[in-house]
C-alpha cells in the first residue's frame, strides 16, 4: 500500500501541496483528478522525489520513501513525466535505461539488464522497433517507448502523468490497457489525468483533488454519488449504463 | 532483426573507419612534413642507435610530440564538445562557441604575460579559464530559465566578453606572444614534451572518466525530470560533465591555443553517420576528432612547404564544406537533445 499522509510541498517560494493524503493500493489504478494548477503532477513529483516534501510522510508497505536516497526510490516508484524529451537514442537503448537505477560498477547493463528490456518490448509488442531511434516514431509509439522504459525499471509503483495527452484515440486506450495490464502485475498505478470520462471508466480508485489538497477519495461510483466532480469542476457529470457497464460523460452546469 | 543486425554492422564499419583515419593521420603525420627528409630515411632513424643524428632529432622532437599533439587535442576537443552539446541539451553548443576555449585562452594568456612558459600550471590555470566560463553560462541560463537560443547568445556574447579581455592582456603586454596567429587560430608548431605531458594525462583521464559515464550522459539528455526519476542527481553529474569538458578544453587550449571547429563538427559528424548514443558518440568522437585534427595538421605541414599554415586554417577549410555536407545530405539525428 502506497500512503501519503498530510504533504506539504512544492517549488522554492511556492508550496503548492497543502496537506495532502491520498492511498493506493497493489493491483488497482488510482485516478488523481483536479483543475489546472491543484497540485496534481506536483504530488507525483513530491513521490517519486523530483519534488521535496516540506512536511507529511510518504510510505510505501510500511516503509518511508521519502527517507530514501534517490538511486534507492528510483528501485521502488517509477515516473512517466507529463514533458519528454526526445533525444537521439533508438528504443531498445532508452528502455534499457529503465535500468539506470540499478547500474553499478563497472557502469555497463548485465545479461539480465537486456534480457528485462526484451521481454518489456515483447510484452509491449514493439520489438520490431528496438533500432528505430525515438525521433523517427509517432507520438503514440514514442509514448509506448517511454512507458516500456518505465516497465523496464520494475518498481512497485509506477507514476503516469498526463500518459494520454496528445494522443489519438486508439493510442490512448492502448496507454490505459498498458495501465491495466500494470495493475494487473501488481503494480501500485498513481495517474494523473485530465480526460474525466475516461478517468471514471478506467480507474478502480478516484482522487480528487483542489488547492493542494484532497476532496475525496474513492471508487469512481462513491465519487460520482458524492457530487464532489461536480462542484470541484463546475460542470455537471452524468452517466448512463450500456452493456453492463458505467459510461460517464461532462455536460456544462 | 534484421534492421538490428544492419545496425550494428554499420555502427563496426564506422568504427573501423575511424581507426583506419587515425591510423593514417599517424603514420602521415610522422613521414610527412616540411624538412626536407623522406618517409625512408625517417623509418631508418626509427630503428637508427643514432639519436643525435637530424632525422632522429626531427622525429623524435618534432614530428612524434606534433602528431600526439594533434591526436591528445583532437579527441579532447570532440568530445568536450559532445559533452557540453549534452548538458546544455542543444547541438549548437561548444567549447568554441560558447566561451569555454576562450575562458582557456584568456587564462593561457594570462599565464603567457606573467611568464608562465608551460607545463602543470599553464594546464591547470588553462582549466580554470575552461571552467569559469562553463559554469557562468550554465548558471546564468538556470538561473534565468533561458531558451536553448538564449544559452548559446550568453555564450556568445562570454567570448566576446573573454576575447575582449585577452585583447587588453595582449596590448598591455605585447612580447607574451599572445597575438600571434599560431594562438589565436590554433598551431602546433610550438609544441613540446614539457607541454604537451601534463596536458595529455588530463585528456587522458577524462576521456576515460567520460566514457565511464556514457549512460549517465545518456539519461541525462531524458530530461531533468525523467533523469532523476531514474535515480540521477543531475545537478551533480551535470557540473561533473562540465568539468569533464572544460579539463578537455582547457588541456587542449594549452597546447595548441584556440582551435575551434573540431568541438562543434566532429560530434555533429558522428550523431549523423553513427549513432548519438552516449556509448558511441563519445569513443567515435574522440577517434574522429583525433585523426581529423592530426590529418589537418600534416597538410599544414605539407601544402606549401617548406611554409606552414596554422592547422586551425586547414580544419576551416575542409570542415566547414564537410559540415554543410553531412547536413544537407546526413539522415538520422532527428532528436532534440
Amino acid at each position: 500500500m502506497l500512503e501519503i499522509r498530510n504533504v506539504c510541498g512544492g517549488y522554492s517560494g511556492k508550496e503548492v501541496l497543502h496537506g495532502v493524503s491520498l492511498r493506493a493500493e497493489a493491483g488497482r489504478i488510482t485516478a488523481v483528478l483536479g483543475p489546472n494548477g491543484c497540485g496534481k503532477s506536483t504530488l507525483l513529483k513530491t513521490i517519486c522525489g523530483i519534488v521535496a516534501a516540506s512536511s507529511g510522510q510518504i510510505t510505501l508497505n510500511g516503509g518511508d520513501l521519502l527517507a530514501l536516497p534517490q538511486k534507492q526510490r528510483a528501485q521502488r516508484v517509477s515516473y512517466l513525466a507529463q514533458n519528454r524529451q526526445i533525444p537521439d537514442i533508438t528504443v531498445e537503448r532508452i528502455i534499457l535505461h529503465g535500468r539506470f537505477p540499478y547500474l553499478n560498477y563497472p557502469r555497463r547493463y548485465r545479461a539480465e539488464d537486456r534480457r528485462i528490456a526484451r521481454d518489456v518490448m515483447e510484452r509491449l509488442k514493439i520489438t520490431e522497433l528496438a533500432e528505430t531511434p525515438l525521433g523517427c516514431l509517432s507520438g503514440g509509439q514514442q509514448q509506448k517507448a517511454y512507458i516500456a522504459m518505465a516497465l523496464a525499471q520494475d518498481t512497485d509503483v509506477v507514476l503516469l502523468d498526463e500518459p494520454t495527452t496528445y494522443l489519438d484515440v486508439p493510442y490512448q486506450f492502448q496507454v490505459l490497457r498498458q495501465a491495466g495490464m500494470l495493475a494487473a502485475a501488481g503494480k501500485h498505478v498513481v495517474m494523473v489525468i485530465h480526460d474525466l470520462s475516461r478517468a471514471m471508466e478506467t480507474a478502480d480508485e478516484v482522487a480528487l483533488m483542489k488547492d493542494g489538497g484532497t476532496v475525496i477519495q474513492g471508487t469512481p461510483e462513491r465519487v460520482y454519488c458524492s457530487g464532489a466532480l461536480d462542484k470541484v469542476f463546475g460542470i455537471k457529470m452524468e452517466r448512463i449504463q450500456t452493456g453492463g457497464r458505467w459510461r460517464y460523460f461532462c455536460t456544462e452546469a | 532483426m534484421k534492421r538490428l543486425r544492419k545496425n550494428k554492422t554499420k555502427t563496426a564499419y564506422v568504427y573501423a573507419i575511424a581507426i583506419l583515419l587515425l591510423l593514417l593521420s599517424i603514420v602521415s603525420g610522422v613521414l610527412f612534413g616540411a624538412s626536407g627528409f623522406g618517409a625512408s630515411e625517417l623509418i631508418r632513424a626509427i630503428g637508427s642507435r643514432n639519436a643525435d643524428s637530424p632525422e632522429a632529432v626531427i622525429l623524435w622532437y618534432v614530428r612524434i610530440p606534433r602528431v600526439a599533439a594533434g591526436l591528445f587535442c583532437g579527441a579532447a576537443l570532440a568530445v568536450s564538445g559532445a559533452l557540453i552539446q549534452g548538458v546544455l541539451a542543444n547541438r549548437l553548443a561548444s567549447p568554441s562557441v560558447i566561451g569555454v576555449n576562450s575562458g582557456a585562452g584568456l587564462a593561457v594568456a594570462l599565464c603567457s604575460a606573467a611568464g608562465v612558459a608551460g607545463g602543470p600550471r599553464m594546464s591547470l590555470f588553462a582549466f580554470i579559464g575552461a571552467f569559469a566560463a562553463v559554469m557562468a553560462v550554465s548558471l546564468g541560463a538556470k538561473k534565468w530559465g533561458a531558451s536553448r537560443g538564449t544559452v548559446i547568445l550568453m555564450g556568445v556574447a562570454m567570448n566576446s566578453l573573454l576575447g575582449a579581455v585577452t585583447d587588453a592582456v595582449a596590448i598591455f603586454a605585447p612580447d607574451a606572444g599572445i597575438m600571434r596567429s599560431d594562438f589565436r587560430i590554433g598551431d602546433f608548431s610550438a609544441v613540446t614534451y614539457t607541454r604537451l605531458l601534463p596536458a595529455a594525462v588530463v585528456i587522458a583521464a577524462a576521456l576515460v572518466i567520460a566514457c565511464t559515464l556514457a549512460n549517465e550522459l545518456d539519461v541525462l539528455a531524458l530530461g531533468d525530470e525523467s533523469a532523476k526519476s531514474l535515480g540521477l542527481n543531475t545537478g551533480t553529474v551535470r557540473t561533473l560533465f562540465l568539468i569533464l569538458a572544460a579539463a578537455l578544453a582547457g588541456a587542449a587550449v594549452s597546447i595548441a591555443g584556440l582551435l575551434s571547429f573540431v568541438g562543434l563538427l566532429v560530434p555533429h559528424a558522428v550523431r549523423r553517420i553513427a549513432s548519438g548514443e552516449a556509448r558511441h558518440l563519445i569513443p567515435l568522437s574522440a577517434l574522429f576528432g583525433a585523426g581529423f585534427v592530426t590529418l589537418c595538421d600534416t597538410l599544414s605541414r605539407v601544402i606549401f612547404a617548406p611554409y606552414e599554415l596554422p592547422v586551425g586554417i586547414i580544419m576551416a577549410f575542409l570542415g566547414a564544406p564537410f559540415f554543410l555536407f553531412i547536413l544537407i545530405k546526413g539522415k538520422g539525428g532527428h532528436g532534440n537533445a
